[in-house]
């Protein structure tokens, strides 16, 4: 068997996915994300300082589907990456590296993301409405 | 402690994987409390008009910590990136290339970002 004919591990098929990877590899993919949600920001100050017709475009644009779908990403990328990034912090001190507690860490990030997230959602929306 | 491929390839170390360690580490540490007051003032801002926005912008207060946010951010971005890229680009010249621009783009959208913070807060000409 050459080599290019090896069967490649993880083998992606049969591969059962665990909860520590997956939140591993989110973690690199949010930070990506949110290096395009930087140059919003960056978008968003220049058309601020540049006056009214500059800034009349972010505004469509994030009033628009797409311009609300990208900033629902990235809000949750922005609270799972801090999450996760303080998990990695603790583990950085040499703490919490034990199977267990890596899995209570990662459930606990979850969380934590879906409750942040949702809190700002609805203190945006109720601050929209009113 | 050098295994016997490292003495034959006779490469040492870089000497530099500190700094890009503990650099990313700072940054994160002070993107902890930065990314937190940014998301909260936006929401404060949700509905308001340009002239509410740049004169959020004026603060003091709020300038200072969004050329702190855009510091911190975009040397994370940098330093996460070239990380990503060091990972997948196996051919030398791309990775250089990558990595190299970049650097520069980081170092060019902060400077734009700081540049509209502070003619917001400094000059008022619009």
């Amino acid at each position: 068997m050459s080599s290019a004919d090896r069967p490649l591990s993880p083998h992606l098929q049969i591969y059962r996915w665990q909860l520590t990877s997956v939140l591993s590899i989110l973690h690199r993919l949010t930070g990506v994300v949110l290096s395009a949600g930087a140059i919003l920001l960056v978008w968003w100050l220049v058309a601020a300082a540049s006056g009214p017709e500059a800034y009349e475009g972010v505004e469509d644009f994030l009033g628009s589907w797409i311009g609300l779908v990208l900033l629902l990403g990235w809000s949750v990328a922005l609270f799972y990456h801090l999450c996760n990034g303080i998990r990695h912090l603790v583990w950085d001190t040499g703490h919490a590296l034990d199977l267990k507690s890596t899995y209570v860490g990662g459930w606990t990030v979850i969380a934590l993301t879906a409750v942040l997230t949702l809190a700002a959602w609805i203190a945006g929306i109720s601050r929209w409405v009113s | 402690m050098r295994s016997p491929l490292g003495r034959a390839i006779g490469l040492g170390s870089a000497k530099e994987g500190v700094e890009h360690w503990w650099a990313q580490r700072m940054t994160a540490i002070a993107l902890v409390p930065l990314s937190l007051w940014f998301v909260s003032a936006v929401i404060g801002l949700i509905g308001a008009d340009l002239e509410t926005v740049q004169n959020w912008v004026s603060q003091p207060l709020a300038a200072i910590l969004l050329v702190l946010l855009l510091i911190a951010m975009f040397y994370h971005v940098s330093l996460g990136l070239q990380v990503v890229i060091e990972d997948y680009v196996h051919t030398e010249l791309v990775k250089l290339g990558l990595v190299g621009a970049t650097r520069l783009l980081c170092f060019g959208f902060a400077v734009a970002g700081i540049f509209a913070v502070l003619s917001m807060a400094l000059g008022g000409s619009s």
